[in-house]
């Protein structure tokens, strides 16, 4: 694939090409493709010159560095005790009645990704999820709805 | 609120001219900054509560060259979300506090690790950063602070995690001893502190140690931002004096049923209504890093320590042997007793498990999962078998 080959490169001309520099091009893939495939990782490998082990090592240990494919839009709920308190399972159902997939599903079309995650930071106004890595919290089944429309429509 | 004190020294004065307080205490010595911080008595924000001028004190005593000063932005305590309240209000007090303790402890080069949560602040930390690095350098002060991006381990909040993260590595706790101040990031000694502490030690130069002093207990020196959620009618971010009782807390928080507070987090302590009264917030009681999660009487505390114990097995690195089986286990243990095919003494097992994670993990996380195991079971035993 030339063109994980050209980001790999591109990312290893931005944060450089030691140690250090393993997290943020890993999370440069993730950016821009959600998902860091078997392939990515050997080029990561080869243009870091260390082994793929240790790439795949480091980004199997991360929850955010997924090595699944998972669609265009990743989504996240909060399943935290706060968020569950109010309202986080209507949340979900909500997202799996309009995507039709279950949590840890990705859709036909490659878009949608969904899943649960620990605490995002915003439980004073929870239920919270991320789509990606933008924040929405205080949601209702409306205001959900509303959201995951809109990213259908884009 | 009738009973506690509302501060107002985190969020509020900010001075008109840009990092007017910093320019100030750079003019001051490493000795006289470092003694200034002793002197307040302040203990870190993050929950541990490691006295900072002693820590900074240590690391200005090692004679390596090359230091680092390191903030901890890896917010993921269940419950706790005032480093993103701060970052996102005041970050320039964050950055100064930084630069306060390169200054003290002789460091050109800091780094903030931020949760990958958070990395939709980033273009606006960015910005910030970049006026912060013009202030230092017309202050005549040679430093650095990079942005270090988490990705979403909670395990990476320890510190010794946080510095291999930063490095580049699976974010695997280090055994202690040498602890960060001997040799820290890159194996140089190393300064980390709660992102709260570094706005902490900004404040307690613009006030001074005396009256940073005026606030607080003779152990819990100063004010504290809690974090309050769960079964509460307000919800948010609040900056109270430490060492007030959780029933003055509850009275000004509570919804006027509440049944029982998890203090700290999913790694603090539950408190159930009956000792409210005796329970006192701060370092010589229960010490929190501000997460406050009120929970009222339609809630099921077994659903909650399930939510804990659940949480800890993801989040456990798998390191070491105790933290790993031990909270699968744990969880485990609670489902079978809940359904009745482990009887009700099988609790006394996985409080001795608790107990012995406690002592024998190699980090923070395994040894605090004994603090909301324990204090759920105890206090809510009905709950967990019926």
């Amino acid at each position: 694939m030339p063109e994980i080959k050209e980001l790999v490169k591109q990312l290893a001309d931005k944060h450089g090409r030691n140690r250090e520099s393993l997290l943020p091009i890993l999370q440069g893939i993730i950016t821009e493709e959600q998902s860091i495939s078997d392939v990515a990782m050997s080029e990561v490998a080869e243009e870091l010159n260390m082994s793929a082990a240790l790439v795949y090592g480091t980004a199997t240990f991360y929850s955010f560095l997924d090595t699944e494919p998972r669609g265009t839009y990743v989504i996240r709920i909060c399943k935290t005790i706060t968020c569950d308190m109010k309202g986080k399972k209507q949340m979900i159902q909500t997202i799996e009645d309009l995507l039709k997939i279950k949590v840890g599903e990705t859709t036909k079309d490659n878009k949608f990704t969904l899943l649960e995650t620990n605490c995002l930071g915003w439980c004073h106004k929870g239920p919270a999820m991320l789509i990606n890595s933008t924040p929405y919290d205080s949601l209702d089944v409306n205001k959900i709805t509303e959201i995951i429309m809109e990213y259908i429509r884009k | 609120m009738k009973n506690l004190k509302r501060v107002d020294i985190i969020f509020g004065a900010y001075t008109q001219e840009k990092y007017k307080v910093l320019g100030e205490t750079l003019k001051k010595s490493s000795d006289q900054i470092i003694s200034e911080v002793t002197d307040s008595g302040l203990k870190g924000r993050g929950g541990a509560g490691f006295p900072t001028g002693l820590k900074w004190k240590y690391t200005a005593n090692e004679a390596d060259p090359i230091k680092y000063v390191v903030c901890n932005a890896d917010e993921g305590e269940p419950g706790t979300f005032k480093d993103r309240e701060i970052l996102t209000r005041v970050p320039r007090k964050v950055f100064s506090g930084m630069a306060i303790c390169a200054k003290a402890i002789g460091a050109k080069k800091g780094y903030l690790y931020l949760r990958g949560e958070y990395v939709y602040m980033l273009p606006d930390l960015m910005a910030e950063l970049e006026l912060f690095h013009k202030c230092v350098k017309e202050n005549n002060l040679d430093f650095e602070i990079k942005i270090s991006m988490g990705s979403g381990a909670y395990i990476c909040g320890e510190e010794s995690a946080l510095f291999e993260s930063i490095e580049g590595k699976r974010g695997e706790p280090r055994n202690k001893p040498p602890y960060p101040t001997v040799s820290g990031l890159f194996g140089k000694p190393t300064v980390i502190n709660n992102v709260e502490t570094f706005v902490n030690t900004l404040m307690i130069m613009r006030l001074g140690a005396d009256e940073f002093k005026t606030l607080g207990t003779s152990d819990s020196r100063g004010s504290k931002l809690f974090s309050v959620s769960g079964d509460t009618p307000v919800a948010g971010i609040f900056e109270l004096e430490l060492g007030m009782s959780l029933e003055d807390f509850v009275e000004d928080f509570g919804d006027g049923d509440t049944k029982a507070v998890q203090v700290g987090g999913a790694s603090g302590f539950c408190v159930p209504r009956k000792k409210f009264k005796d329970t006192i917030i701060g370092f010589e009681g229960v010490p929190t890093g501000g997460s406050m999660m009120l929970f009222n009487s339609s809630r099921s505390m077994y659903n909650v320590l399930k939510n804990y114990v659940e949480f800890f097995e993801e989040e456990s690195c798998g390191q070491c042997t105790p933290c790993r089986v031990g909270c699968q286990q744990l969880k485990l243990g609670i489902e079978a007793v809940k359904k009745g095919e482990k009887s009700a003494t099988y609790l006394d097992t996985l409080q001795k498990l608790a107990d012995t994670m406690k002592v024998s993990a190699k980090c923070g996380l395994g040894q605090s999962v004994a603090n909301s195991f324990s204090s759920i079971v105890d206090n809510f035993k009905e709950e967990m078998i019926y």
